[in-house]
């Protein structure tokens, strides 16, 4: 997990007189479990904040009037903003759940490698999991 | 202050906002699931009740900051360049308080 501290300061003086070894073959890099669900919180992290601006104008137009209220209904109709809603659902569990497992770990709940390894997996199928049974009901 | 504590801070107001966020995401789904509006004025009312719009008002401030720390975070990570860095993070404080701004609007609006 990449934090805030490490990366702040390698743009600093002291990040930029030492060279930096840069692996980036993907097809060598190892990919442990934790890896994946650490890397798709981050990206289901910038997914749901690209969200919040349709989900803002979905929310205005409802409250906005009767006719609104029925408009964004009719919208949630539309496959390709189903096809949007399952994805945002698929990031909004994951991103969840990848977050209560750092909330339990910094709390020393599950942090030991076999039991942080196991959670990861409950993780990444979970969300997935969830995902799919959010397609099934709105497609 | 420090950069140490700036970024203990970044760290707690993360896990803070987390925990709101995941205590409202929680009851909202819960009770759009268990008693979802049938009518306009069934949704506008429950949004205008003081607790819910007081509630839904928190929510969208610890999301502005969750979101800030997460993103700030990203480009952090990805952006070593100072000055497309400190565009990035201009432009990324701006777009989310005006996204504060409009949520606000729309709570306020729905409540008069």
């Amino acid at each position: 997990m990449p934090s805030t501290t490490e990366a702040s300061e390698r743009g600093t003086s002291s990040g930029k007189a030492m060279r930096r070894p840069v692996f980036l073959n993907l097809t060598q890099i190892r990919m442990p479990v934790g890896a994946i669900t650490s890397i798709a919180h981050r990206i289901t992290g910038v997914l749901l904040a690209a969200g919040v601006p349709f989900s803002l104008y979905l929310l205005g137009q409802s409250l906005e009037s009767p006719q609104g209220y029925a408009r964004a209904g009719a919208l949630l109709g539309n496959w390709a903003v189903k096809a949007a809603a399952v994805l945002f659902i698929w990031a909004l569990a994951h991103h969840l759940l990848a977050g209560v497992r750092h909330l339990l770990s910094d709390i020393d709940i599950g942090s030991r490698l076999h039991a942080a390894r196991r959670s990861a997996w409950i993780v990444n199928i979970v969300g997935l999991a969830v995902a799919l049974l959010a397609a099934g009901a709105v497609l | 202050m420090t950069r140490a504590v700036s970024g203990l801070r970044a760290w707690l107001v993360q896990r803070i906002s987390a925990v709101y966020l995941l205590v409202f995401i929680v009851f909202a789904l819960g009770h759009a699931l268990l008693s979802p509006p049938h009518s306009y004025q069934d949704w506008r009312g429950w949004i205008a009740s003081p607790v819910i719009s007081i509630a839904a008002s928190v929510f969208f401030a610890a999301l502005l900051a969750h979101a800030w720390v997460g993103l700030r975070d990203v480009v952090l990570d990805y952006l070593p360049d100072a000055a497309v860095r400190v565009a990035a993070l201009s432009a990324l404080a701006i777009a989310l308080a005006a996204t504060g701004v409009w949520a606000l609007r729309i709570l306020w609006a729905a409540s008069s």
